[in-house]
């Protein structure tokens, strides 16, 4: 870098924003393709498509496919049923998944190893390809709600939350980050005699910001873009999420622009929720004081 | 107190354990169990026919493989027969695999590949050529985006370890694509490898001033399978920056004050500092990307469904395909089991190159 | 408002669900969630079956279209079928094979009169009735076909192969398309074997041996079927069609956009092509390639789940669906072909001298039901991919081979589905 003196801290600071940027684009522009066509009429988007204008609001433009799509079908109930699957999925997983990784990292009990094992082993396993057999046991399995006790999950909220609580990848995430923490910590407690629950709630758990965001956000974007099971266990239109609601605008001729609509508001609240968990990872940063 | 002591707890440990155990066990493990039943029968998705057990059929029907060699075509005068453009001619191989009682073992088998010897041509045939194929691409896909994958998300998490203002919104940007589910990331892309008018191709020929001739990326055999590799590679890379960038912060920074204190260069700093700290992260990371490669479906499902000419065929692609498409759950659930085999084969090998070595 | 009106209308209002609750609920699933006029028209008829009498209430509950035979097939699974519900037309004998239907109880006498592609029968039995058809045409414009010299063909003297392919090198030769014809190729799934196992046929060759149901040697790799296999790679290799990778905004707009001469295009889109070339737009029998011009026939239709505690409310739901208002509104409000001349006759497209009569005939004259077997479902997937492999240049013997060997395994498996 003999061209760039070292010490002008201007120039060297603008080519990290030219960096920055020039990565940044790569990765905006689909989405800023998604917003954007999501105002233009479908011939003008369709005609925008090989060309820069694809990513400028220019032309026509209106909120007329937000209305139709909200026309089209139940936007606003597809996005709670969403929300809500996935808001308590997460934080059951959370909590299912830690205890389970502190368990295996800083415990000692008898069949620990293979039951680790197996459920390491289950990463493996595509959610595919164990859809129907899982069909037919959740529809043979009892619950007792409000109209007492009934058997078979189909058409329900546990139906679509149970089954995913708990997962080898975020029990992998918790155990891997766990192994990195201070064993000694721990065991000082244990000396002073702390019981095991205090130990994973006052000691270990307010370590655990960036891998309680991490398994978060992973979770949310499983939950939130379920479609395949879903489809198979909700008959009825007031449990659909939002990913079964996407084939509400799939009809022959494909009306793209309230599909983009469609699109773009039900992308929002996820990344609401990660600029909110955002938070967790600057805080730790911070605190730890970490340096590029 | 031993160590051994203070950390023993048989109750404790399973009590912690329990309530993820048994949900893996009842929601996972139990319907895999279920599937590995299925692939020794012969059920279907619907069918009012009795379900029979099979035993190992459904596993030959999909892996049976045979060799042939074909003799060229000669005249009578025994000479080689060529065509126009001088290639030799051989004999149809349907000649062989249908109906030919002199081959019973080859019936129903379709070339996978073939390779010249002299005057013979020699043929590797297989049963289900589609799965082959398959399982090729797969490897494929997950040899290049794992390591690339894993390798792109740590540099921009370095990248966006520090402290700048603004800092946060790059992070943001750069997490964008995880953000919006694949299907609809498929769609979009769709609009960009659109062969005719599609923005990658206009984009290109503007920037070569017109000399780029548009290419067909999804269309074409050659570009399709790299063109989903690196839309993949684009939309999940920003996830696992998140996760690298959450190892980052379990690096002690008094590590980093020592390492300035030596002198250390950036590089030094990175090899001796960063790179250890990271041991568990990359692990998980390698583990994480090689599952999700292995899994491959919902692009191939959106942008190609499984063409042209299979160059997009993946292992999860066909056991969706002929589990629900083709209803039949029996051989869907053996392309499962064998997936699981290959992918516990592979992470064992994987967890034997990285074990630590004490 | 007054509380005393409160009151009574409270009052009022629990009596009307009181008296609704004497009424046996009747559960009904559709596809049409998220087409709006369809789903109005269907509304109205579950509404107006209600009122019309005291003993059934149907509930409706609809499903996208792109995911409907999923749900039902999970459903049907879990032993979760609703009491009526509407099936595709090649699907069905599958369904009924598979006990998830059965027979309709309505009088068949109503239905005497109605366009054969509407009927679903298997094994003799009627399983199923359709309050429309679709059907696919050759769209074009007279002005291009006028412009190039082409005979416009007429369903006495449809072109013959020939005379098709020379029409769309004369118009590939022109130089005025991006392709001279479009087939729709970006619409995958089921519109491979509806649009395009017609072509095969009047070829000679056909997705099964219809006479036995047991295989699919020689009739899709027999000699016709080769020829076809090998016509149709061409119409890619000499780029007179756009290949798989179709853009599917071209599909729809394309034609419109002159992009493409002649669109290979069901009636549905028919509306739209009609708004924008009016009087110019002509629907185009499908070509003879020697036994005869053919298109697909059978569309939607509704049956009563084998499940159903209530077949004959079932039943009597359908039946009272099945009038000739409710048939027009259906093909006014989305384009369908109605089923018979009485509700033709009171629709805007379809009446003697419509824009769109020209379908009707076409559905008439032409229509060949796809194969009707259980094994459709299977065979339909692997002609399309045997399809798109030839287009995309497969080798046409081997992929045709290739396509019999996986029927005839599937028919195997499934032990001659019932024929």
């Amino acid at each position: 870098m003999a061209l760039i003196d070292p010490s002008n801290r201007g120039l060297r600071l603008a080519i990290r924003y030219v960096v920055l940027s020039l990565i940044a684009l790569i990765f905006v522009f689909p989405l800023v393709f998604m917003v954007v066509s999501s105002l233009k009429p479908d011939q003008q988007l369709l005609a925008d498509t090989g060309s820069l204008r694809a990513f400028l609001p220019v032309g026509d433009i209106s909120l007329d496919n937000y209305a139709a799509a909200f026309k089209r079908a139940p936007v606003g109930l597809f996005v709670f049923n969403s929300v809500l699957v996935t808001g308590v999925t997460v934080l059951l997983s959370l909590l299912v998944c830690s205890l389970a990784a502190f368990s295996f990292v800083f415990m000692e009990w008898r069949g620990q190893g293979l039951v680790l094992s197996i459920i390491l082993a289950t990463l493996i396993v595509p959610f595919e390809t164990i859809a129907i057999p899982l069909l037919l046991i959740v529809n043979q399995l009892p619950w007792i709600g409000l109209d007492g006790f009934t058997t078979g999950w189909l058409n329900s909220y546990q139906v679509q939350i149970l089954p995913w609580t708990a997962d080898g990848l975020t029990i992998f995430l918790f155990v891997q980050y766990f192994r990195d923490l201070p064993r000694e910590l721990i065991e000082a407690s244990r000396v002073e005699g702390a019981s095991w629950w205090m130990i994973y709630r006052r000691i270990v758990m307010p370590l655990a910001g960036p891998v309680l965001a991490t398994a978060a956000i992973l979770k949310f974007l499983v939950m939130y873009n379920q479609y395949l099971w879903p489809l198979m266990v909700v008959q009825e239109e007031t449990y659909r999420p939002v990913m079964v609601g996407l084939q509400y605008f799939f009809q022959l001729n494909r009306a793209w622009g309230e599909i983009m609509a469609y699109l773009t508001m039900i992308t929002l609240p996820v990344l609401l929720f990660y600029i909110a968990l955002q938070r967790a990872f600057i805080s730790s940063i911070a605190s730890t004081g970490v340096k590029g | 107190m031993s160590r051994s002591k203070l950390t023993q707890s048989n109750r404790a440990g399973w009590a912690m354990a329990i309530p993820g155990f048994g949900l893996i066990a009842t929601f996972i493990v139990l319907p895999f169990f279920f599937a590995i039943g299925l692939s020794f029968t012969n059920q279907r998705l619907i069918s009012p026919n009795p379900t029979e057990w099979v035993g190992f059929d459904n596993y030959s029907q999909l892996m049976g493989m045979g060799v042939l060699t074909l003799e060229p075509e000669r005249d009578d005068a025994g000479a080689v027969l060529r065509d126009e453009d001088g290639g030799i001619e051989y004999p149809r191989l349907r000649n062989f695999t249908r109906n030919n009682p002199d081959y019973p073992h080859l019936d129903g088998m379709r070339e996978w590949k073939s390779m010249q010897w002299g005057d013979v041509r020699l043929v590797l045939l297989a049963r289900d050529v589609v799965f082959m194929t398959a399982v090729v691409n797969t490897l494929k896909f997950v040899i290049v985006v794992a390591p690339l994958q894993a390798a792109l998300a740590l540099g921009l998490a370095l990248l966006i370890n520090q402290r700048l203002r603004g800092i946060n919104l790059f992070r943001m940007i750069y997490f964008m694509p995880v953000v919006v589910s694949i299907v609809v990331v498929s769609l979009l892309w769709r609009f960009i490898y659109d062969g005719n008018d599609g923005l990658l191709n206009n984009m290109l020929s503007g920037l070569t001033f017109g000399a780029f001739e548009p290419v067909d990326w999804l269309g074409n055999p050659d570009t399709a399978l790299p063109a989903i590799m690196a839309m993949s590679i684009w939309q999940a890379v920003g996830f696992h920056m998140v996760i690298w960038l959450a190892g980052l912060q379990t690096i002690s920074p008094t590590l980093y004050e020592a390492a300035e204190i030596e002198g250390a260069s950036r590089w030094q700093t990175f090899r001796y500092v960063t790179w250890p700290g990271l041991r568990n992260t990359a692990v998980l990371i390698l583990i994480v990307i090689t599952m999700q490669a292995f899994a491959l479906f919902a692009q191939i499902d959106v942008m190609t469904g499984g063409g042209p000419l299979d160059s997009t065929q993946t292992i999860v692609f066909q056991a969706v395909e002929r589990g629900y498409g083709k209803q039949d759950i029996s051989g869907g659930s053996t392309i499962s089991v064998v997936l699981f085999l290959m992918v516990l084969t592979i992470s064992l090998i994987q967890r034997y190159l990285t074990r630590e070595k004490s | 408002m007054t509380y005393t009106k409160l009151l009574a209308g409270t009052i009022i209002a629990s009596a009307i669900a009181t008296g609704a609750s004497a009424q046996t609920e009747l559960s009904m699933w559709y596809h049409g969630a998220g087409n709006e006029v369809e789903s109005e028209i269907i509304n109205r008829i579950v509404l107006d079956f209600n009122e019309s009498q005291d003993d059934w209430n149907v509930v409706l509950q609809s499903f996208p279209q792109g995911s409907y035979n999923d749900s039902v097939i999970a459903a049907a699974l879990a032993g979760n079928l609703p009491d009526i519900m509407d099936v595709d037309g090649p699907v069905m004998p599958n369904w009924a094979w598979s006990g998830y239907l059965q027979p309709l109880q309505i009088d068949e006498a109503k239905i005497a009169e109605y366009l054969p592609g509407t009927k679903g029968e298997w094994d003799g039995k009627l399983y199923s009735i359709g309050l429309w058809d679709a059907a696919v045409a050759m769209v074009s414009r007279r002005s291009i076909l006028e412009e190039h010299g082409i005979r416009i063909p007429t369903l006495e003297k449809p072109w013959t192969g020939e005379e098709f392919d020379a029409a769309l090198v004369t118009l590939k030769e022109s130089g005025d398309f991006d392709y001279p014809l479009d087939l729709g190729m970006a619409w995958t799934g089921e519109w491979y074997p509806y649009a395009f196992s017609p072509f095969l046929q009047s070829f000679g060759g056909d997705i099964v041996d219809r006479e036995t149901y047991a295989t699919a040697d020689g009739v899709l790799n027999g000699d016709a079927a080769i020829e076809f296999g090998e016509w149709w790679q061409s119409l890619f290799e000499r780029d007179l069609a756009p290949g798989t990778s179709q853009d599917p905004a071209d599909r729809e707009n394309g034609f419109a956009e002159g992009k493409y001469a002649i669109s290979w295009n069901g009636n549905w889109a028919a509306m739209n092509i009609l708004e924008e070339h009016g009087d110019d737009t002509l629907f185009l029998p499908a070509p003879d390639f020697g036994n005869g011009p053919k298109i697909g026939a059978a569309s939607w239709q509704f049956g009563v789940s084998a499940t159903s505690g209530h077949p004959e409310g079932a039943s009597q739901f359908i039946e009272f669906a099945l009038n000739d208002e409710y048939l027009a509104d259906f093909s006014n409000g989305i384009g369908l072909i109605p089923p018979t001349t009485a509700s033709a006759e009171m629709t805007e497209n379809y009446k003697d001298g419509g824009p769109m009569a020209g379908f009707y005939e076409l559905s008439e004259a032409q229509g060949t039901l796809r194969p009707v077997t259980p094994g459709y479902v299977v065979a339909a997937k692997v002609f399309e991919k045997a399809l798109a492999d030839i287009a995309n240049g497969a080798d046409v013997i081997d992929t045709l081979d290739a396509a019999v060997d996986e029927i005839d395994a599937d028919i195997e498996r499934n032990s001659g589905y019932g024929h």
